[in-house]
């Protein structure tokens, strides 16, 4: 495994002559073909695309995957950093990262073709990759049809201890309840939550997957994830027990009369601090490509943002939907109270 | 401690040198967490004192005192049995009351909420024999809470506790407790009144590790949804995108810290824990009677089979299903890289502690105490947010020497430290310098100051005190030290994500990337890398230590007599 910024032994970098010229050295390798990747995607999902982007282009993809510590480590590097983009997995990240001033804006007529406006960010400051709903998985039979057709009726004294989800400060739940913030004002998203954590079955816990486990073993009637994690259970090979749950549920698109489905992207951004630029906006309309956004689809059943490419068909088996058309940024912005309305309504307690 | 030899601050002394150096390095990303949260943000704490703060705190202390009593008595207890009592099994307990050591918390957790959540099969089981339906048909206890973080985290940090009382108890002469029971003091009274209080230093440095473990935990109350402090320190950085915040409340915690460490000392300021006598006699090895024996055995099966033996068969059968040739290949140049930085870092860090403690013990004084308490702060800080200390400092001394550079040679020297192993194996070093200092200071502390007395009036130097005298008779701190920094590198997950060069995986960070999304099927090989390749030393170590004992055989003296000569 070849580790570029790890061959800087801690003896040689006590003599600074000796390092200087390794630095200067590695930097000049840095330009001939490399693209260097901060991503909070797993690397597991991320291997097939980079992989692919390296057969079309020759480029080489180094990457550091972590959740935590992406925007502090692009802080403190500073101007010096490797990185030249980053991939988020949630608005909220790409977001917080544009606020601190650590993105730049990029024009590249092929991203503004492949995506769709309100999912990039204005000025070029960041790209969605990617998109999924959140949505109500309900059981198939202990849910009526039309039982349940919004978020708001979650919150309906009528659901009480029938729903499931994973904890309200996961990014998910945080970028939920923001947009409701968006939709129906603080008031409006702190009563939901309070109705919402009043029906709960248990106290949330795993992610999303382990609610539709819930209901496929009774503990529930309803759950709350998103799309993809249906198409993953439903074809789980290794793990054939998840199509049992899988079956046990319908999808609900909530709210298809009035606002439309929360919809949350995954996405990329290139640093301020960019070395490999152009290959970092190549790698991007990569990503945006006809191609990569079929593996996208088919690999992680996650909606492609460019238009014309198909669906997974199971993706596809679930119908269109209408999706809440309030502006990502706006939502972003209210992730904070959001999440202080988590605490406010003990949610997760 | 009183050291009639102690020499004036006249000279420059490498030791104290030494000693303040390292206490400086390994301070100041400990002291960049703290410039965090003096720099400005949105002040958090009115909303946090409104809502979460007091439960957070509740919980937190709840689960310290849990975890706390829990490693207590399995660990001080399983020391005491398998050292100075004969029951079946004892030689097999020596090594095996540490296995679950090499268990990272949060996967044991993971593992029993498979096993014993809802939707497990030992509730689908009992459902099935009884016929009942729902959840509401009976009570079964809810794994994921706070008494199930307690009981996983009681059951892999146990042998922190027994790993250090149990070096205690053997370095500890026998004389004093024989002279105990031939006055006429029983078994127990002696163990409770003699024993136990002599071993103080070390059990409550055991404790110490055990308590700062649990503190800093955030995959097992993440998974089990329990909202402790060090949640709500991420929270806040997250979630409110707020590291200012999060670098307060670590600081309270840190402060908490402080005021527990100081406190414990200062109830035994007066005290004085070395041996008396230097004749180490073979220890007595006192047969259990009856019933005694195989409850003896069953208190320390249980725990390892509990601990270890029970979700090593389970991530045995997911890696059984879920093998793939690749992933195996990978995964092999994963435990080389977790296996070399762990080496590393136990090395350098046992290193440090031997060059501190013995500073400190030489030279006395309040500047080199204090110096070894700063070093070891970085533990009482959740591994993500020193990371992000560490961060500070490397990027502010990387970009400092690009700046000179640019400036007097026109050129740029980039990032020398960020994002090397460099940088990772520092970030190790600050935040387990505490364990291997412990453990050194612990056993020091009971060499006798009158053998520096002899030796240096015999006109070894310094250095050669130590090398002569001390060294051998801590051998076996120093290998336990050695073991524990390294078995903490094997599991360490947040430095390492947050400071590793590209393209650059360890055992624990390829097992999270799977874990974090509940996939434990396909990182169930790494993580039984991970235990497996910290099983190997521990139970060598073990032996070592067992052995390093002078007097003490490879077959436990046969009962003597209380009270004869050996």
């Amino acid at each position: 495994m070849k580790c570029k910024n790890s061959l800087v032994p801690l003896t040689r970098a006590a003599l600074i002559g000796a390092a200087l010229v390794t630095a200067a050295a590695a930097q000049a390798q840095a330009q001939a073909g490399e693209v260097n990747l901060y991503s909070s995607r797993q690397p597991f999902l991320m291997k097939p695309l980079l992989e692919a982007f390296t057969d079309e282009t020759g480029i080489k993809v180094n990457m550091v995957y972590m959740k935590k510590g992406m925007l502090e480590r692009l802080k403190s590097e500073g101007r010096n950093s490797p990185a030249d983009l980053i991939l988020a997995s949630d608005i909220g990240n790409l977001h917080n990262h544009d606020k601190a001033g650590l993105l730049q804006p990029i024009e590249s007529a092929i991203l503004s073709a492949n995506i769709p406006a309100q999912y990039r960010h204005p000025s070029g400051n960041w790209f969605g990759l990617t998109a999924r709903a959140r949505i109500i998985y309900a059981s198939k039979t202990r849910v009526k049809p039309g039982e349940v057709t919004t978020y708001e009726d979650l919150a309906d004294p009528k659901m009480k201890g029938r729903v499931c989800i994973r904890s309200g400060k996961h990014v998910y739940n945080i970028s939920l309840l923001a947009s409701i913030v968006v939709a129906k004002g603080t008031e409006g998203a702190a009563a939901w939550a309070k109705g919402l954590k009043a029906n709960l079955a248990r106290k949330p816990q795993g992610n999303d997957r382990a609610q539709v486990k819930a209901v496929f073993q009774g503990e529930c009637d309803v759950a709350v994830g998103n799309t993809y994690y249906m198409g993953k259970m439903a074809t789980n090979e290794k793990d054939p027990v998840q199509k049992k749950w899988a079956q046990s549920v319908n999808i609900i698109f909530p709210n298809q009369q009035d606002r439309g489905t929360h919809v949350n992207i995954s996405g990329a951004a290139v640093t301020t601090a960019a070395k490999n630029k152009a290959n970092a906006v190549q790698l991007i309309e990569f990503l945006s490509g006809d191609a990569a956004q079929k593996i996208y689809a088919e690999a992680n059943f996650e909606y492609p943002v460019k238009a014309g490419v198909a669906l997974h068909p199971m993706v596809a088996s679930w119908g269109t939907f209408k999706a809440d058309k309030a502006y990502l940024s706006r939502i972003a912005n209210q992730r904070i109270v959001a999440s202080k309305l988590v605490d406010q309504v003990s949610f997760n307690n | 401690m009183t050291k009639p030899w102690r020499q004036s601050w006249g000279r420059l002394d490498l030791w104290a040198v030494g000693t303040v150096v390292f206490a400086v390095i390994s301070a100041v990303p400990v002291m960049a967490v703290i410039y965090l949260a003096l720099t400005p943000g949105d002040n958090i704490w009115p909303h946090l004192v409104s809502t979460v703060l007091g439960g957070y705190i509740a919980t937190t202390i709840t689960l310290m005192v849990g975890v706390g009593s829990g490693t207590l008595v399995l660990g001080v207890g399983s020391a005491w049995l398998v050292t100075m009592c004969r029951f079946p099994g004892r030689r097999l307990f020596e090594w095996g009351m540490l296995l679950p050591m090499a268990m990272p918390a949060y996967i044991v957790a993971y593992v029993y909420t498979d096993i014993l959540e809802f939707a497990g099969p030992v509730q689908g089981a009992l459902r099935e024999v009884f016929g009942w339906s729902s959840k509401r048909d009976y009570w079964f206890p809810e794994i994921r809470s706070l008494g199930g973080a307690i009981t996983m985290m009681t059951l892999v940090l146990y042998p922190y506790v027994y790993l250090l009382s149990r070096a205690a108890f053997l370095e500890q002469s026998v004389g004093v407790f024989e002279a105990s029971r031939s006055l006429g003091r029983g078994p127990w009274r002696s163990f409770f009144t003699v024993a136990l209080p002599l071993a103080r230093p070390a059990i409550i440095i055991g404790l110490y590790l055990v308590l700062m473990e649990t503190l800093n935990d955030y995959g097992t109350v993440d998974f089990f949804a329990v909202n402790t402090f060090s949640l709500g320190i991420f929270d806040v950085w997250m979630n409110m995108n707020n590291v200012s915040g999060a670098a307060q409340l670590a600081t309270v915690m840190l402060v908490f810290v402080a005021v527990l460490v100081l406190g414990e000392r200062y109830a035994r300021r007066k005290q004085r824990f070395h041996n008396t006598s230097t004749k180490m006699q073979p220890l007595p090895g006192f047969p259990l009677s009856g019933a005694l024996r195989y409850l003896a055995t069953a208190g320390c099966l249980l725990p390892i089979l509990l601990g270890f033996v029970l979700p090593t068969l389970v991530l045995l059968a997911y890696a059984h299903r879920h093998y793939d040739a690749e992933l195996t290949a990978e995964i092999l140049g994963h435990a080389g890289n977790s296996v070399k930085l762990s080496v590393l870092a136990g090395a350098i860090a046992v290193v440090i502690a031997i060059v501190m403690t013995y500073g400190a013990r030489i030279k006395g004084g309040p500047l080199l105490t204090a110096a070894n308490r700063i070093a070891a702060m970085g533990y009482a800080i959740p591994g993500a947010v020193l990371a992000v200390g560490v961060l500070v400092v490397l990027g502010g001394l990387d970009n400092s020497i690009d700046d000179f550079a640019r400036r007097h040679f026109g050129l740029s020297t980039g990032l020398l430290f960020s994002g090397t192993i460099a940088a990772v194996t520092f970030g190790y070093l600050v935040r387990f310098l505490a364990l291997s200092l412990g453990t050194v200071e612990a056993s020091l502390g009971k060499v006798t100051p009158s053998m520096d007395g002899a030796s240096r009036s015999l006109g070894r130097g310094a250095f050669a005190t130590m090398r002569l005298v001390h060294l051998p008779l801590i051998r076996a701190s120093v290998l336990t030290a050695v073991l524990l920094v390294f078995v903490d590198c094997m599991k360490e997950l947040p430095m390492t994500v947050i400071l590793r060069p590209f393209n650059f995986q360890t055992l624990a960070t390829f097992v999270h990337q799977y874990a974090s999304d509940e996939q434990l099927g396909e990182a169930a090989l790494a993580a039984l890398s991970i235990v497996g390749v910290g099983v190997l030393p521990v139970i060598l170590l073990s032996l070592t230590i067992a052995r390093s004992r002078p007097g003490h055989g490879a077959e436990p003296a046969a009962a003597q007599p209380i009270g004869r000569e050996a």
